[in-house]
């Protein structure tokens, strides 16, 4: 298209300059675009080649570029940016930490940000770490304990929640707790154990302090579940009058099959996978949930 | 006729040299220009006692606090439909004045009218008036050209900064940032929005000018909605002036027009436009060209406003002698009418606007918890807004449940009656809601919320869940 050394054409009904050009009698205005608009175009445009060199932007397909593209001249990335972004976080957690560390359960529980430090960070590792089984909250599902009730089977204080996440319940470590309640299937008869799971469900639903005490109970389950029914932490023995259940809904069905073949959870030992810190944000957490006892 | 040319796919911007002019609108627009540099500039500087616990500036945009100051108002995060009801407010405020006086608003309060009307007497300061102006465009400068041409560019660099650095304040302490200023030490956030402004206020003001108005600016198109046929608009009396042709002194006026196309109301228009084509869509209605056609008029001894602000109702019924402009039409009465809800609106929320707010937010996981002893626990998380300027004491009360107690969880013993919120700020509570299980899984409760020594409550409602009874 040369546009150069032509006539100039005025449309005569428009008044407008045409460029010169003609398709079946029909010609084309020229309706200049503005010099300034132009001009910004054209930056734009050199714009975007400085743009390629100095930052990572076209796609490698075989190519030993950073993560399959070209690399900036001055090696500036999202990768690298997050990185320093990651650096600078802990950084100013690194403050925080130190004094995290430095406190002990009580002085955590005296000072607000150290407090808010610990139960944030606690969450986030929860998260990560605790809530497959216990859930997100903590509340926990069918053989999986609930964190935020008062009914702790191997206790709720700051030190034995400590003690549980380091050691776990009847995990591989030699530290850990455990207990083993007997199947009671051979020991018993079928009308015995019913007997007994009646027993266990009255004294559940009974609220006055006189509960009658059968023989049977006190004999063949107190000495885990004390007389009561209240449970013995020392051994994990759980308190069985609550009416909070572990691995059934507690009706007599459920009650019946853990007699006669007990069921037993496992949780794992996380002394090896995770550090002093976050065992003792995630115990304050787990604390925080319900508050321990 | 037709000659042979180069025809251009660009069009080249033809640069405007602003004759200077003097008279009653040129008056006034210096005068709007004092007052409104004089507001922006000297604003963030008006102190306004808040007490101790908040900044003193009257107007203050307090990002990194997330709080809008204006003199008594105060504006928090999640009250910004005062602000946006104020924007609206304005909005239409502005297309009510446009519809009764046209371009007021372009013609003399615009940042860019105002800017430019700056920029251009700075330059005619350094570079003389129209015509030596565009001598001096002519290559090849001269020395004095280039000097002058030079200083005017520091000139406008220079209000450029102060007009970038002047932005700041309003988001920023003034005296602290000036005293950092002065000191070369700048926040990078700070330096760069003075930098960007410096930049687009020399650019804007000292190059784009005329352009930003017909091309770039939304309002200047769209507000022709607004016109009808008895907005003020700037009008070249036709009947008057026509035909126009050259007039020696001692002529007779009789047979010929008022216009002896001078052209002066060409020369001093910013937007290079000829106001005697009729009303244009450049057109700013600056009425320079009105005081250009006076003066003139005056030296001939002829009555003024050849030029003149009139309607277009105006002009066709001259002949019976109607001046009166119909302000009242359904257009300008819908305004006011739309106008005044917004504003009864707005003063409504700022009157009733609570100092106090509780916010109670119920526990999604787990939604209830089964304690030992069968009660039902539910967790809740509750912030308290004290928005007033002093340290605060509350106290909280659950009812709407038989027997309900709670209890306030978090580090150190805090009891439900002494709960502590800064002035100006906002407190995070976990509580715990202890009650007796019922037949009903879900149950209504009432959190309320009383200041210590005080009438200020408020109250919000939340659910208990639980599992039923059996």
């Amino acid at each position: 298209m040369n546009l150069k050394n032509q006539k100039k054409d005025i449309d005569k009904i428009t008044g407008i300059e045409t460029t010169g050009l003609e398709w079946d009698g029909l010609k084309e205005l020229n309706n200049p675009l503005p010099k300034w608009w132009a001009t910004i175009f054209f930056i734009s445009c050199i714009w975007a080649l400085i743009y390629w060199v100095i930052y990572p932007s076209w796609p490698i397909i075989f190519g030993e570029g950073e993560r399959g593209g070209t690399i900036g001249v001055i090696e500036w990335t999202q990768y690298n940016k997050l990185e320093e972004d990651i650096k600078k976080i802990k950084e100013i957690k690194k403050e925080y930490m130190e004094e995290f560390r430095e406190s002990s359960y009580e002085e955590i529980f005296e000072n607000e940000k150290i407090y808010a430090f610990s139960v944030a960070g606690g969450e986030s590792s929860f998260k990560n770490y605790c809530a497959t089984c216990h859930g997100i909250g903590g509340g926990g599902k069918m053989s999986y304990p609930n964190l935020n009730d008062d009914d702790w089977i191997w206790g709720g204080s700051l030190e034995e929640i400590e003690k549980t996440i380091k050691y776990g319940i009847r995990a591989d470590h030699e530290e850990s707790s455990s207990s083993e309640m007997p199947s009671f299937r051979d020991a018993f008869t079928e009308e015995q154990i019913e007997e007994l799971a009646r027993y266990i469900l009255i004294i559940n639903d009974n609220e006055s302090d006189t509960i009658p005490i059968a023989e049977l109970f006190r004999e063949s389950c107190g000495m885990c579940h004390s007389d009561d029914g209240s449970g013995n932490k020392e051994v994990g023995g759980p308190n069985i009058v609550d009416n909070i259940w572990l691995h059934s809904s507690g009706d007599m069905n459920g009650i019946t099959n853990q007699i006669k073949q007990p069921k037993h959870g496992i949780m794992p030992a996380w002394i090896e996978r995770l550090d002093e810190d976050t065992i003792r944000q995630l115990t304050v957490y787990v604390y925080s949930l319900g508050g321990g006892e | 006729m037709s000659q042979v040319s180069e025809i251009s796919l660009f069009a080249k911007r033809k640069k405007i040299y602003q004759k200077r002019v003097w008279g009653k609108y040129r008056k006034i627009k210096w005068l709007i220009l004092m007052c409104t540099l004089g507001i922006y500039y000297l604003c963030p500087w008006i102190r306004w006692d808040r007490g101790i616990n908040a900044p003193d500036q009257a107007i203050l945009i307090d990002m990194l606090n997330r709080r809008a100051y204006f003199f008594f108002i105060d504006i928090w995060p999640q009250e910004v439909y005062f602000l946006v009801g104020i924007l609206i407010f304005c909005a239409l405020l502005l297309f009510l004045f446009t519809s009764l006086l046209g371009r007021v608003w372009c013609g003399y309060c615009c940042p860019q009218t105002v800017w430019t009307d700056l920029f251009i007497w700075v330059e005619r300061i350094f570079q003389g008036d129209r015509n030596t102006r565009m001598r001096r465009d002519k290559f090849p400068y001269n020395f004095s050209t280039i000097w002058r041409k030079s200083f005017t560019h520091i000139v406008w660099l220079l209000i450029s900064l102060i007009t970038g650095g002047a932005w700041v304040f309003y988001f920023n302490d003034a005296p602290t940032l000036f005293d950092q200023i002065i000191n070369f030490d700048v926040p990078r956030t700070v330096l760069g929005w003075v930098l960007a402004l410096t930049f687009s206020t020399y650019f804007m003001a000292g190059f784009a000018r005329e352009q930003v108005c017909t091309y770039v600016c939304p309002y200047s198109r769209f507000q022709s909605a607004m016109f009808d046929k008895d907005t003020l608009i700037v009008n070249y009396d036709t009947k008057r002036g026509e035909p126009r042709g050259k007039h020696k002194q001692g002529d007779s006026w009789i047979g010929r027009g008022h216009c002896i196309d001078c052209s002066a109301c060409v020369q001093v228009c910013h937007m290079g436009i000829d106001i005697r084509n009729g009303l244009q869509m450049e057109c700013i209605a600056c009425s320079l060209c009105i005081d250009a056609c006076n003066n003139v008029m005056n030296k001939l001894n002829l009555p003024k406003g050849l030029i003149h602000y009139s309607t277009h109702n105006q002009i066709g019924s001259s002949i019976k002698g109607n001046n009166t402009i119909n302000i009242w039409r359904p257009r300008t009465f819908y305004y006011i009418t739309i106008l005044s809800i917004i504003a009864i609106i707005i003063l409504y929320g700022f009157i009733t606007r609570p100092l106090l707010e509780l916010h109670v937010l119920h526990d999604r996981n787990p939604l209830f918890v089964t304690m030992s002893d069968g009660t039902i626990r539910n967790g809740y998380d509750i912030k308290i807004l004290n928005k007033t300027y002093e340290d605060k004491k509350y106290t909280l009360v659950v009812s709407g449940i038989e027997n309900t107690e709670i209890e306030i969880k978090g580090p150190g013993n805090i009891e439900a009656d002494d709960l502590s919120v800064f002035a100006n700020s906002v407190a995070h509570f976990r509580v715990f809601a202890f009650a007796k299980r019922t037949e009903l899984s879900r149950r209504k409760i009432t959190f309320f919320i009383q200041e210590h020594n005080a009438s200020f409550f408020d109250v919000s409602e939340s659910i208990f869940i639980s599992d039923r009874n059996k």
